[in-house]
């Protein structure tokens, strides 16, 4: 379980038998701030986690110490057993952690293919002399590239097809910019997948499409995936596990029945009883 | 509509809406653009009245001016790419750029002269002049990527004015490094070989050899350039760098090594620029400058951070130069313009501001506005 005590060869592979991601401890302040308080999260391999709380929880500071935007203060995030605090971010994605934003960032003026492409170029090798001196390497590499972008993207049914392909990012909608975001970080070809906020100002009807998504995330291709997530309807549908965050430390963690149901989560969502204030 | 409603003010005219929403800072611009548009117009019809009195440059002469405003323009366009990319990558103006340029051209002239002395220049004058292009090109691109390594990372994260100031101080570190050691002298690449010189008639228009060569490798260049930029991986990450490097690191791009490709493409660009100039103009520590700077130009001309921006602008900035004195200036009675080139051209800068704010081809709102 615990990453002593595992062979040291199936670190960072995907032999490890250990848990996907585990968090000990991880602490992070911002000039004063405590964004995390000293945060355990533990993901297991194949599931779908998510990560609520009230806003300024700490629920994005917490994805964006993982994928390696900002170093931990103190703590270790061991992924796939490998100790992966501190690294650069293009150090984790090329470890097959990817994530996506609460505000979508794409590359605007990259077409839609494009977008995905560059996602997909951590995983292949060749550099600006193969280029430029067009060795069969790649070639091949470049014509791959293509296809598995346009792979990736037919995953998402006809939202991102035929014409949309060549259109630059900024003229998509923002449900389908949500979308490319995620074929984005898709193409990376990741083992966990850290999706923030997906469903963020959808209608209804998108959410609900994206529901479904995210679970085929799973069942079609494998992914791990945790999420951070403020419609309960969506948290309830989707994942095997919910975390609970508030103050920048875990509150409670548990399936969602568990956690709905928790006395301090509904404190934390809703405050106490007015009552209760008194007594407390 | 009914008699209870309350009485309103008239609604304005169209003319009175466009009024009130104009400024002052508006209506002085307006004078300034239909005063320019109405001096070129004056300039250019004395011109023709000019030509067709018989006075002027002949109708030979202006084609000759035209192409050699057109090599002069591709120099330009090749130097201003390196402005621009590093522009569009890390957002500040490298006017260290020129000297880059300049060192390339330097160091292709030894190669040059070594090759002209083992007598490769003469018996093989292609072969020679390839490797005299390479020299100049890795020397370029090494200074360029030397530049950035040494006196730019460190500076990444600090306001965008520090690089800039350091850059200016790499220029003259530079110049005066290229002084102290080969003097203040200017040199000239051994001389063409016969069939490079001279004229050749292109669809009937007799076109100087030197100059076809300047605009044809330019040519190649430029349209290799766009099919590495657009077409490649490494294209695609510095375009996805130049956009956003915090996001583009997250896909897996390695920045750091990302944006020294985009410094030595630039450079490579200023190199194969640097050896074109040397062999028509000569070489010196100070013949950084002014291309540098009209360089420079030609990138906010075209609209700094985009390349095909600097391409063209760089040719339209060597047409303005080349041509523009005697067409405009000429037109108007002015005597011996063509000594107004350089005013000429960053006349055209000011008034290609005026009328197209963010250049040519740039785009008037921000990336971070769009998405």
């Amino acid at each position: 379980m615990s990453a002593s005590t595992a062979p040291a060869a199936t670190i960072g592979t995907d032999e490890w038998p250990g848990p996907l991601l585990e968090i000990r401890d991880l602490k992070k302040n911002f000039g004063g701030i405590q964004a995390l308080g000293g945060v355990d999260f533990t993901v297991e391999r194949g599931s779908i986690v998510s990560v609520i709380g009230p806003n300024g929880a700490g629920k994005t500071s917490f994805f964006n110490v993982i994928s390696g935007l900002f170093p931990p203060d103190e703590g270790e995030i061991y992924f796939k057993g490998e100790d992966i605090a501190g690294l650069a971010p293009n150090q984790i994605t090329d470890r097959r952690l990817a994530r996506t934003f609460q505000n979508v960032k794409l590359f605007p003026n990259l077409t839609v293919l494009e977008n995905v492409m560059v996602g997909r170029h951590c995983r292949t090798r060749s550099g600006a002399w193969d280029a430029i001196l067009q060795t069969p390497r790649y070639r091949r590499e470049q014509k791959e590239t293509e296809e598995y972008a346009r792979e990736v993207l037919s995953f998402f049914g006809s939202r991102l097809a035929g014409y949309r392909l060549e259109q630059p990012a900024f003229v998509l909608s923002y449900a389908n910019r949500r979308r490319l975001e995620i074929a984005r970080a898709m193409a990376t070809a990741p083992d966990l997948l850290l999706l923030d906020e997906p469903t963020a100002g959808m209608n209804p009807r998108e959410t609900l499409e994206l529901t479904e998504l995210i679970g085929r995330l799973r069942s079609d291709k494998g992914f791990t995936v945790v999420l951070i997530e403020h419609d309960m309807k969506v948290v309830a549908d989707v994942s095997d596990r919910v975390t609970v965050f508030d103050h920048g430390v875990r509150l409670a963690e548990g399936t969602y029945a568990e956690v709905s149901t928790d006395d301090k989560v509904i404190e934390a969502y809703l405050g106490r009883p007015a009552d209760e204030e008194k007594t407390a | 509509m009914t008699a209870t409603d309350p009485p309103r003010t008239q609604a304005p005219s169209l003319f009175t809406r466009a009024r009130r929403r104009l400024t002052w800072v508006d209506s002085f611009l307006w004078v300034i653009r239909v005063g320019a548009v109405l001096l070129i117009a004056w300039g250019l019809i004395g011109s023709i009245q000019r030509f067709t009195a018989g006075l002027g440059p002949t109708g030979s002469q202006w084609r000759d001016l035209l192409v050699a405003a057109i090599a002069f323009g591709a120099m330009y366009g090749l130097i201003a790419i390196g402005y621009s990319m590093v522009y569009g990558v890390l957002g500040f103006i490298n006017f260290a750029h020129g000297e880059v340029f300049m060192s390339g051209a330097f160091i292709g002239y030894f190669a040059a002269t070594a090759l002209s002395n083992g007598g490769l220049w003469q018996s093989n004058p292609i072969i020679a002049m390839l490797l005299t292009l390479l020299v100049s090109m890795a020397t370029s691109t090494f200074m360029a990527v030397l530049v950035e390594r040494v006196a730019y990372r460190r500076l990444r994260s600090s306001p965008r004015l520090i690089p800039l100031i350091t850059s200016i101080g790499v220029s003259f570190f530079l110049q005066y490094s290229f002084l102290g050691l080969f003097g203040a002298t200017v040199r000239t690449y051994p001389t063409l070989p016969p069939f490079m010189t001279g004229n050749i008639d292109i669809l009937g228009v007799p076109v100087q050899r030197s100059q076809l060569l300047v605009i044809v490798v330019a040519a190649v260049a430029m349209s290799g350039l766009w099919q590495f930029v657009t077409r490649t991986k490494t294209g695609r990450a510095m375009r996805a760098v130049a956009e956003d490097k915090e996001i583009a690191a997250l896909m897996g791009i390695n920045v750091d090594r990302t944006i020294v490709t985009t410094f030595a493409v630039g450079g490579a660009m200023a190199g194969i620029a640097g050896m074109l100039y040397g062999q028509l103009y000569g070489v010196s520590f100070f013949m950084g400058f002014l291309p540098g700077i009209k360089a420079f130009t030609a990138a906010v001309l075209g609209g700094i951070g985009v390349i095909p921006g600097a391409m063209a602008g760089g040719v339209l900035l060597g047409l303005f130069e080349g041509v523009g004195p005697l067409l405009i200036l000429g037109g108007l009675g002015i005597a011996s313009p063509s000594q107004l080139r350089d005013a000429v051209a960053f006349s055209a800068l000011v008034l290609v501001l005026i009328f197209r704010p963010s250049g040519l081809f740039g785009e008037a709102v921000g990336a971070e506005d769009r998405a």
